[in-house]
């Protein structure tokens, strides 16, 4: 996209500034809305209350990592991004690139960063019995020039995401960078899926993956680093992929992985490390207490759905017998007003389930999420302290090695001192390296720590502002219905 | 609060409830009686009476052959603080745990449910004492003066085992009873159609006033839970302004929830409990009168016996017109009875369900308001 079009998309936006439109009722279950006028001209987020009062943008973390991160094609994945400041929008269309675009395609929580927009779509159910397996549609809508296409799709199946995860944690998790965690495993879930069972409960279960699948992709996209991975390429852009064998459960692979977390938990324990920077020590504080805290709420909201849902239930039901009351009450008029008022519950009823459903896929997944990223976090922590410890074993090594070259002095044995000397050269090397690690991890903790932040207070905003447009609908609902009610009650005489 | 619509008030006779205390494991109700009937000796006077009392005065209409032809009002439902009373005490073991705070909090909320199960049961109480001094021919029953005048304890106790189990033995040949009698089929339509309308009726409220019930209990739960989402919320720094913001709303609108479903117990829930009841008490009407049916046809066959054999005719004549005479007076003022019970039910359905659409419309724009207000 040349700059020129580019202009062109900004003008037409910028008369979005003053009165946003009100904020369109998101349609949980999907589709597009109009393009977004306004998104870039939103408040700095310090200004937290101002923001809620605009119009919803789902852009506004692309304005942050445009910024930050020139996507041109130039800079290569290893230079960590420069710190993330929030300008003005004047300020970025001037050295902006290529790639801010306001091609706004919005589809549920996905948002345009980068201008790339990925959705999981149309699962489908691919062999039989145990084999059988979810192939779900992965599609980019995007005008990077990273990619071959505007827009292309593929098929993938969930252990093809956890091997891209795992490919990912491997890589960046141990210098710092918080890896996005894949949506977990259910083999009960899946067993039902298989199996063949056409029920309610598979099929809130595959939705509830799809969703939580396409979040996990949006999410790691976001990250300037790993959207540039060649993984991460080959993913969203290859149709065939090797199959991720080492994600199953029960395999070997994951047998390791297993031990291997139990050994890092073990390994946790001893590590007493000296911290010497405050700011991670309140960090740390700040995301253990942030962990406790959204555990809690979200097992609030998980139970604030299942009461819901009874509730639901229980007013179908209410509905039904007030029917019958009406059916058998002999004087017309009121007999009307009863079969009017089970409607009207009948309708509320349907209403809750929404609300349920509102509860459900915008709080309550939300807060899963963030739950798991935080245990990402608190993982990206972890290895900065193992960062150290190996930095401080060599160290000790080293001096070890140095007290053992200074009793050789003494003794007469020249090629000994002189194997001595090397290895103290190496080690030396070592301890230089262990240390400029450790340094790096710590910078990058820092900026990556900074941008969860943001992207996290975004998050949380835009989803709590879309539950209460839900809610807000709700009402307006309720009011119509009891409003239809009250003339059929007033006409019984 | 009357789920029925009593009379307008008439100057001969007004009875209200005007104070109620509610001590450990009873209710004391202030019955407060204003009359110009020449029966009492003043014009205006209060007793206090307990609810095994309303209830002596109840059975005593039951019982009263005289007043077989009429809709006994039913009798007001035993007040249960049990629920309540458990949960107080939970809160009070529970104190250690919770914050001040949140303590104060939820004991004003227990507090008010206290008081709103309090009112409930002092108003249907009143409505049964209102329902009879309404009745034409109740009013004048000697053993509801003694119930508004008599400022001694009535002594009436509860019943003992044996007449607990004598009651039950007679609910159960009523019922076996009650099954025969409705296999007859009326002659006269009005009453074959109420019966057959009162049965399907009757069974009908039940289930609905069961299902209101049960939706109305889940809603009060949900509400429950906001509370706690909302404190939670608060300690999510830095966003601490945005999310106090969003726990306000929810504390808010839970608040408003609340009430939501006081307002449908109010007006739902109780109308349906009161006419279950009434329904109960006007299906005994027909009961009775189907009973007396056939000991007029008894009589009747009885009669022809004695003619055939010329033995006891004079007895069974006037055993026969004993039983046609009652049946006829029974006949006659259960068909007023059920008219009126027809327009007092339609009435108060009308009033109550239109109460309970404003309500619910009062409260949907609040809580719209309130939630636009936040974003």
């Amino acid at each position: 996209m040349n700059v020129i079009s580019k202009f062109h998309g900004f003008v037409a936006s910028s008369s979005g500034k003053s009165g946003p439109a009100s904020l369109p009722a998101e349609d949980i279950s999907t589709n597009s809305n109009g393009p977004k006028q306004d998104s870039l001209f939103d408040d700095d987020p310090e200004d937290l209350f101002a923001e809620a009062t605009e119009e919803v943008s789902l852009d506004s973390p692309e304005r942050d990592v445009l910024l930050s991160d020139g996507p041109s094609p130039a800079i290569t994945p290893i230079t960590p991004p420069t710190s993330v400041i929030t300008p003005r929008i004047g300020l970025a269309h001037d050295d902006m690139f290529t790639h801010s675009s306001f091609d706004e395609i919005e589809e549920e929580e996905g948002g345009d960063s980068f201008d790339i927009h990925i959705a999981v779509s149309d699962p489908e159910k691919v062999g039989d019995g145990m084999n059988a397996y979810m192939a779900y549609k992965v599609t980019t809508k995007t005008s990077l020039s990273l990619f071959k296409t505007d827009e292309f799709s593929v098929k993938r199946r969930f252990s093809d995401f956890l091997g891209l995860h795992s490919k990912l944690a491997s890589k960046y998790l141990h210098i710092g960078y918080i890896v996005p965690p894949a949506p977990e495993k259910s083999i009960v879930g899946m067993t039902k899926v298989k199996v063949g069972k056409e029920d309610q409960s598979s099929n809130e279960f595959v939705e509830k993956r799809r969703s939580a699948l396409e979040r996990y992709l949006m999410r790691t996209v976001k990250h300037p680093i790993l959207l540039k991975d060649p993984d991460v390429l080959q993913f969203l852009e290859s149709s065939e992929l090797p199959r991720a064998v080492s994600t199953q459960a029960l395999s070997s692979a994951g047998l390791l992985r297993m031990v291997n977390k139990a050994a890092d938990a073990v390994n946790k324990m001893t590590i007493k490390m000296n911290e010497s920077d405050a700011w991670f020590e309140e960090k740390q504080q700040h995301f253990e207490n942030l962990d406790v805290q959204l555990r809690k709420l979200h097992a609030s909201v998980e139970s604030l759905v299942c009461h819901r849902k009874e509730l639901s239930v229980n007013t179908a039901q209410f509905a039904k017998s007030a029917a019958m009351l009406g059916n058998s009450e002999d004087h017309t008029a009121l007999s009307r007003a009863l079969s009017q008022l089970a409607e009207v519950e009948e309708k509320i009823d349907q209403l809750h389930q929404d609300q349920a459903n509102a509860d459900f896929y915008l709080f309550s997944e939300l807060l899963g999420d963030y739950v798991r990223l935080i245990t990402a976090v608190k993982g990206v922590f972890d290895h900065r302290m193992k960062t150290w410890q190996k930095w401080q074993d060599s160290q000790l090594l080293l001096q070890k090695k140095r007290e053992a070259e200074a009793k050789l002095q003494f003794t007469n044995k020249p090629d000994k001192l002189q194997q001595a000397k090397d290895e103290i050269k190496e080690l030396e090397g070592k301890v230089q390296q262990g240390e400029r690690d450790f340094e790096q991890i710590s910078k990058t903790i820092r900026k990556e720590v900074s941008r969860f932040e943001k992207e996290r207070v975004k998050d949380f905003k835009t989803i709590i502002i879309k539950y209460l447009e839900s809610l807000v609908q709700t009402q307006q609902q309720l009011i119509k219905y009891w409003e239809a009610f009250l003339p059929e009650a007033k006409a019984i005489s | 609060m009357c789920a029925c619509v009593c009379h307008p008030t008439d100057a001969t006779l007004q009875v209200d409830i005007s104070d109620a205390l509610s001590e450990r494991d009873k209710v004391k109700f202030t019955v407060h009686t204003k009359s110009t009937l020449p029966n009492f000796k003043q014009n205006e006077f209060s007793v206090v009476r307990q609810h095994e009392e309303f209830i002596w005065l109840h059975d005593s209409f039951v019982e009263n052959e005289d007043y077989a032809g009429y809709i006994i009002p039913p009798a007001p439902p035993r007040p249960d603080f049990d629920a309540s009373r458990e949960k107080l005490q939970k809160l009070g073991e529970g104190e250690g745990s919770m914050t001040k705070e949140e303590f104060t909090k939820m004991k004003q909320e227990l507090e008010a449910e206290y008081l709103a199960i309090f009112k409930k049961t002092v108003a249907m109480h009143e409505v049964f004492l209102c329902r009879v001094a309404a009745h034409p021919v109740l009013r004048k029953d000697l053993n509801f003066h003694v119930f508004l005048e008599y400022n001694q304890d009535l002594s009436v106790r509860g019943k003992n085992k044996k007449e607990k189990l004598e009651d039950f033995f007679k609910n159960v040949v009523k019922s076996a009873d009650g099954v025969l009698v409705a296999g007859v089929k009326d002659v006269d339509d009005f009453f074959e159609h109420e019966k057959t309308f009162l049965l399907e009726y009757h069974n009908r409220v039940k289930d609905a006033s069961a299902k209101s019930d049960r939706m109305i209990r889940s809603h009060k739960s949900k509400n429950q839970l906001h509370f706690r989402t909302e404190t939670q919320q608060v300690s999510c720094s830095p966003d601490r302004k945005f999310f106090l913001k969003v726990s306000e709303l929810f504390e808010k609108t839970r608040k408003i929830e609340a009430r939501v479903a006081a307002d449908e117990d109010l007006k739902l829930a109780d109308l349906l409990k009161y006419y279950l009841r009434e329904s109960q008490a006007a299906k005994d009407l027909l009961y009775r009168r189907s009973r007396s049916l056939v000991d007029y046809e008894n009589a009747n066959k009885a009669l022809d016996k004695a003619r055939a054999k010329n033995r006891d005719v004079l007895q069974a004549e006037t055993s026969q017109q004993l039983c046609c005479h009652k049946f006829e007076k029974i006949s006659e003022s259960a068909k007023q009875e059920l008219i009126d019970f027809k327009t007092r039910r339609v009435a108060a359905f009308r009033k109550n369900l239109v109460e309970l659409a404003e309500l619910e419309l009062k409260h949907a724009k609040v809580k719209g308001l309130v939630t636009v207000r936040s974003r």
